[in-house]
């Protein structure tokens, strides 16, 4: 404890060492955040979810925070039911049978990019006779436009920009072809000019049978959404860059964990023991050596499966035989000569106690910065696996998202946020860890001080 | 010629320690040969070091010897053998009526139990991350004391008997806390926490100060007194063995070459080796810095392949030419109590 102690008073000098136990406790944190906010199981549907799980959000679309530094701003996004507050529902019956279901939505539109794509879900039970619905949106200027007349079935989507009615009419009213331009301008302008103000979307229904019932739900794409934005399947990229930190810590701190003790422990039997044992390790090891590291990554995770804990015990296996068993050994072979191990054999030490309580003990502080700056390296072999599309099919991870966004050329067509979350947060863990790793290395080498 | 005469010497030594080893002696050592294989390019054999060859001795309960000899003449070989972190090459080492080359597992652990080492150096033998408690308590629970409170019990015990006192001041201190005297004597209390039979010392004091040096010696001969230890002090420094051995063998090229009393062999050694490393010996007397004293010349020999004839030859003041270099020369006793092996007195 006052060793402990002693030692964050040291790592507290190092100003590049605190920085970086900074941003791993962040990650920490987000990490923990990501695993109680987002259960599992919940993560991996929402990442796996098509149109029914995304339906709301417009497709790649920057942060909404974006328009804090724009100067043309971008629309958010919402979605809203029919009933909740502010989309006032009222039923007025007009005969024992039928009624007339009003739906009203005012909605505020100060932006400076037109909407993606306007969409109302409609529901609704009948049993032969279907309700019929008429939509209107009344713009800042007091015209109402009419958007469509239409019979509903028990589940039917409507698409503004995808009505052929609505089309010719818009095009009929001298205003543009393409429905958001359209119905958001400033009539007769050329090059059209969005229109500001507050717009209200009518939508007046009735149905025919007692007991029939319409709902809708008024979903607007904008052009930006939350916290990340979204990707081409309309994802909220906020799920993959708060799980992408667990599954990054996860991966780099049990492979740099395993593999560093699993090394030394590997090394100190060698060197303790000698003899064909040792030269057997010293055999594997050089065999490993040659061996292409990332092929054999690639192979397994293309021929046998792409599982996380798969390529995580591959990368374990592959890393243990590797440079690291050559030094540890060749320090291992000179702290086995000191006298206090001889004391040890000579009152009656075992080989297992002599290799885990004197061995490798004496090897911690050199375990420990190498152990800290080997986890970035691992991080980024996830991420490097996941670009090459050789990532966990069922998780989402940070590597994923940039091997999604190359692949649909992100950069290409200016979903520059797409690449940059993800590669952003990446950087930021491999600088955390390498500074810290860094002044450990200079606190537990002490050759390296004062360089 | 020389390798037969050899043979019949090893043969009558053998023959002799079979005898003496009837007479129930602690240990016994038996015409013991160390040798170590040298390796040329990492495989194929180049020859053997000789580093002990044909030492025999014997100690009794609570007797004290002292194996003294210059660097590199096979006295640590002959220790670590006795502690068997050696194997012998021939010969054998009997403790309590067993030879240690056949004890093995639980007997090894017995054996070693009954054995106390006390190294050189005494910060090196001590494991720099361990605290005087944990460096103490390891012995106990390697022999299976399980009980946390007779640890502690025996720890401060031992402590008290090697006068580190407040025990629980030292308890939780590192090895480099401790001065080069106080770690000597942690390494004093971990060989006989285990109440052994027998003490190995090592040079126990050439590493340390000395005005701590006769502080140890006398703590040491304490301890013997007390617990009836036998002792087997290893030095290459004369003027402490006065402290508490009681016979003193002088070992050169791996080889034991005068053996006796104490006093005797101060006052009067007979090999001129043995001559010479008196002569080495410093003692603080100011006449000392006048004078040049007589040191034998040359190196030590080599081990891979020693002088022929006495061992010594190359290096002898005295030697009968003819004689020397071709013959082995055979343990004579010209002082009661007093052997050596020398022409001189043949």
């Amino acid at each position: 404890m006052k060793n402990l102690k002693k030692n964050f008073a040291e790592i507290s000098r190092y100003p590049s060492a605190v920085f970086g136990l900074f941003i791993i406790f962040l990650l920490v944190a987000l990490a923990i955040f990501a695993v109680i906010k987002i259960p599992y199981s919940e993560a991996v549907r929402l990442w796996r979810g098509g149109e029914d799980v995304w339906y709301m959000n417009p497709k790649n679309v920057p942060p909404a925070w974006f328009n804090t530094f724009r100067k043309t701003k971008l629309p958010e996004s919402f979605a809203i039911k029919g009933g909740e507050e502010g989309f006032t529902k009222t039923v007025t019956p007009s005969s024992p049978d039928t009624a007339a279901i009003d739906f009203e939505y005012a909605f505020d539109f100060n932006y400076d990019v037109y909407p993606q794509e306007l969409m109302l879900y409609f529901t609704s039970t009948y049993q032969s006779k279907n309700p019929f619905v008429s939509i209107y949106l009344i713009t800042p200027d007091g015209e109402e436009i009419r958007i469509g007349d239409l019979g509903i079935s028990a589940r039917q989507t409507f698409r503004f920009s995808q009505d052929e009615k609505l089309i010719k009419r818009l095009v009929r009213e001298k205003r543009n072809d393409d429905p958001m331009l359209g119905l958001f301008s400033v009539p007769e302008t050329d090059p059209p000019v969005p229109q500001k103000g507050s717009y209200k979307l009518v939508v007046n229904g009735q149905t025919f049978e007692a007991d029939s019932d319409i709902n809708v739900e008024f979903v607007f794409h904008g052009q930006s959404y939350g916290l990340a934005g979204t990707d081409h399947a309309r994802r909220d990229l906020m799920v993959a860059l708060l799980w992408g930190a667990p599954i990054a810590l996860a991966f780099g701190l049990l492979a740099a964990l395993a593999t560093s003790i699993l090394s030394m422990a590997i090394a100190a039997i060698g060197a303790w023991f000698g003899g064909w044992l040792d030269e057997l390790i010293q055999r594997i090891t050089e065999v490993n050596l040659v061996l292409p590291f990332l092929a054999v990554l690639i192979m397994v995770g293309t021929f046998y499966s792409t599982s996380i804990w798969t390529i995580l015990g591959v990368t374990i296996l592959l890393s243990i035989f590797t440079g690291a068993v050559k030094s540890y050994r060749a320090v291992f072979l000179q702290v086995k000569e000191s006298t206090y191990i001889e004391a040890a054999k000579a009152y009656g030490a075992s080989n297992f106690r002599i290799i885990f309580f004197y061995l490798i003990p004496r090897m911690i502080p050199l375990l420990i910065p190498t152990l800290v700056s080997a986890v970035p390296a691992y991080v980024f072999l996830e991420a490097s696996l996941a670009l090459l599309g050789l990532g966990d099919p069922v998780l989402p991870t940070w590597g994923k998202v940039i091997n999604d966004a190359q692949s649909n050329g992100a950069l290409y067509k200016g979903y520059y946020y797409w690449i940059l979350e993800p590669a952003v947060l990446l950087m930021v863990t491999g600088l955390g860890f390498a500074m810290l790793g860094f002044a450990l290395d200079r606190i537990f080498n002490p050759r390296l001080r004062g360089i | 010629m020389t390798i037969e005469q050899d043979k019949i010497q090893e043969q009558l030594v053998v023959a002799d320690n079979n005898k003496k080893n009837s007479t129930g002696a602690l240990l016994s050592v038996q015409d013991l040969r160390v040798h170590f294989e040298l390796r040329k390019f990492g495989f194929g054999h180049a020859g053997y070091v000789r580093a002990v060859d044909g030492v025999s001795f014997e100690l009794k309960h609570g007797a004290s010897i002292a194996i003294v000899g210059e660097s590199g003449c096979g006295k640590t070989s002959l220790m670590k053998t006795i502690l068997a972190l050696y194997k012998p090459t021939a010969g054998h080492v009997i403790f309590d009526g067993k030879d240690l080359s056949t004890l093995k597992g639980a007997d090894l652990k017995a054996y070693r139990s009954e054995v106390g080492f006390v190294q050189q150096d005494p910060y090196g033998a001590l494991p720099p991350f361990m605290t005087v408690q944990r460096i103490l308590e390891e012995p106990l629970t390697i022999n299976g004391v399980k009980d946390k409170e007779e640890r502690l019990e025996r720890i401060s015990k031992v402590l008290e008997e090697v006068k580190m006192t407040p025990v629980n001041e030292f308890l939780p201190k590192f090895p480099h806390q401790l001065s080069g005297g106080q770690q000597q004597r942690i390494v004093i209390a971990r060989a006989m926490i285990l109440n052994p039979k027998l003490l190995v010392a090592d040079e126990p004091v050439s590493m340390l100060d000395a005005s701590v040096r006769v502080e140890i010696l006398k703590l040491l001969r304490g301890l013997q007194e007390k617990h009836n230890l036998a002792v087997i002090y290893v030095t290459h420094d004369l003027s402490t063995v006065r402290y508490f051995s009681e016979r003193i063998f002088v070992m050169y090229a791996g080889q034991v070459i005068e053996k006796g009393q104490v006093d005797l062999l101060v006052n009067n050694p007979l090999h001129p080796y043995t001559y010479a490393l008196l002569q080495g010996t410093s003692d603080p007397d100011a006449h000392n810095a006048t004078v040049m004293k007589e040191v034998p010349p040359g190196e030590p020999p080599s081990l891979v392949n020693p002088p022929s004839g006495c061992r010594f030859h190359p290096r002898c003041p005295k030697i009968i030419k003819g004689l020397c270099e071709v013959k082995v020369p055979p343990e004579v006793e010209p002082v009661p109590g007093q052997l050596t092996s020398c022409w001189l007195y043949e």
